[in-house]
């Protein structure tokens, strides 16, 4: 594998990890929880390296998978109280990651974990980190990561398909029914957090926070079934991650910053040109219906 | 054993009860209408029954059991606007979640699950718009494929949340041989309503609730001026606060 084919393998992996728990965060009206979480789970890492006083990487899974409940857990706690959605997910995601800011810039300066780091990621310095693990060497240390995550998101996924639907779709039904749908919150919640932990390092919480939002509400406009919605944003999400690639390349600029850019890019191509939902197309056929209505 | 029976539930939001020492008894193989003026507690009170919000207090049981056992014999319809109708799936998919209770954890809806489904919606007079989508449905039609959901969890005991709201007369044309349809095989169907001119035509039995049951019973019995003006009247809850020793002017 050549050093480019690396990096987008590796973000490739991390599009569709994060467009999976994305479509299900879209359609739950709730995509911004996925950017606090991507934060936050910075001070699940840091609080994991000062427990276990190393980089291990089950350590920092579970810190941050802690960090991604609690902060979800906090937003619930906060919203029941009284306090509106976005102002409770504003609130949870600033009061958690500057705490994670300032227990790295107190504790953890000399390790690899930086805030800037945490933010743009640094997808070029990834081929240069393997570990060779089953059998199976020189494969990079993100790769694996993000391979073990994705894995996980495709089986719950599969295994809990109707169960998210129903509870996702009508909450009340589901839990009448006997759903468990506070479980399910928590399963997508854990999902998030894992997710965002095994990409951020490599891309950073804002290209993570852009693969989990975009690609999903680009597929949104595309489709009318939930199954097909998650295959279309999978493939938006590897577009967006190939083309920012190469188009990264030929401007000789931030890699995860350009994919980030082109996942907008999809978005208002379908906001725009979507068969059923496209701004310029329902203007078209607008426009023909009323010639239409002229004639007769 | 009664389809349906609640000791004293009182549910309060924020320390304020939103219902209040409700208690009944419903008979089985009747429809039974709920009503009752904004903010009684209407909605309140059935999906207490189903365990969707949290009691302060009470007792309920279906058949004789805690609801948590019975859920496979009772249907539920959520008010038509309590979901997103821009959801990416079609109709006949929305049918098949009421069975999702019965096809169980790790399972998929298989061919007769899909087939029960479709017969359903023809029960609604639906099954031309099985593959239509959701959002392009018209509200009589969402409700009609909520009814034939509903339809669809085979249930003993119904209960349905405003289901006459924004329908056209076709849609409650259909609503009504629904509930005949479920009466006549000895199912029991609570509604929640709101439209008291029609009270009489469709419901065999009457709550009339304001936050405290006003009263229960055959709608010839219980549907009368004097019970009206006591659930619909402001002077009640008035002094109802006054006896609780709230004083509503503090």
């Amino acid at each position: 594998m050549t050093y480019t084919m690396w990096i987008i393998l590796t973000a490739s992996l991390v599009s569709v990890a994060c467009s999976i728990v994305g479509v299900l965060l879209v359609l739950r009206k709730m995509a911004m929880i996925s950017d606090a979480i991507s934060h936050t789970v910075l001070l699940g890492l840091v609080s994991a390296f000062l427990i276990t006083q190393s980089l291990d990487g089950l350590a920092m899974f579970i810190g941050a998978a802690i960090a991604g409940i609690l902060t979800a857990v906090f937003i619930q706690l906060l919203n029941s109280a009284g306090v509106q959605a976005d102002a409770a997910i504003g609130i949870v995601f600033t009061f958690l990651f500057a705490i994670g800011v300032i227990l790295v810039s107190m504790f953890a300066r000399d390790v690899h974990l930086d805030v800037e780091h945490s933010i743009m990621g640094e997808l070029a310095f990834i081929p240069w980190t393997t570990v060779d693990w089953l059998g199976i060497e020189g494969v990079p240390q993100a790769v694996w990561m993000i391979s073990i995550v994705l894995v996980i998101n495709i089986i719950l996924l599969f295994v809990f398909y109707k169960e998210f639907k129903l509870s996702s779709f009508d909450p009340h039904l589901a839990a009448a029914l006997g759903i468990p749908v506070v479980f399910l919150h928590y399963l997508l919640m854990g999902m998030t957090s894992i997710t965002a932990v095994a990409s951020f390092d490599a891309v950073g919480a804002i290209l993570v926070v852009a693969m989990i939002i975009a690609p999903p509400a680009t597929a949104y406009l595309l489709t009318e079934q939930l199954g097909k919605m998650f295959v279309y944003s999978a493939i938006i999400a590897v577009l967006s991650a190939i083309s920012g690639y190469y188009f990264a390349a030929i401007l000789d600029t931030n890699i995860a910053g350009m994919m980030a850019t082109m996942t907008g890019f999809f978005f208002l191509l379908a906001f725009l040109f979507s068969p059923t939902h496209g701004v310029v197309i329902k203007k078209i056929r607008n426009r023909f219906t009323t010639y239409s209505n002229d004639e007769a | 054993m009664n389809p349906v029976s609640t000791n004293n539930i009182t549910v309060a939001y924020h320390r304020k009860p939103v219902i209040q020492n409700v208690s009944f008894e419903a008979p089985e193989g009747k429809l039974i209408g709920i009503v009752g003026p904004n903010g009684a507690g209407k909605s309140t009170l059935i999906k207490s029954i189903l365990g969707l919000v949290p009691k302060a207090s009470g007792n309920i049981s279906i058949y004789g059991k805690p609801y948590k056992k019975q859920r496979q014999i009772v249907g539920y319809v959520p008010q038509r606007g309590s979901v997103d109708w821009d959801f990416p799936t079609n109709a006949l998919d929305v049918v098949l979640m009421g069975k999702y209770g019965q096809i169980g954890l790790f399972r998929r809806p298989n061919k007769k699950d899909k087939q029960e489904a479709l017969e359903c919606l023809a029960q609604v007079g639906m099954e031309a718009f099985a593959n239509r989508q959701i959002s392009q449905l018209s509200g009589g039609q969402q409700q009609r494929v909520f009814l034939a959901r509903a339809l669809a969890q085979n249930a003993s005991v119904y209960f349905m949340d405003e289901p006459f709201v924004g329908v056209d007369a076709a849609t409650e044309k259909a609503i009504i041989q629904l509930l005949t349809d479920l009466k006549s095989k000895g199912k029991t169907v609570l509604v929640v309503h709101h439209d008291l001119q029609t009270v009489k035509d469709y419901f065999d039995w009457v709550m009339l609730l304001n936050i405290r049951k006003i009263a229960f019973g055959p709608t010839e019995d219980v549907f009368t001026q004097d019970n009206l003006q006591k659930t619909y009247g402001g002077r009640l809850a008035f002094l109802d606060q006054e006896s609780n020793g709230v004083n509503p002017l503090a």
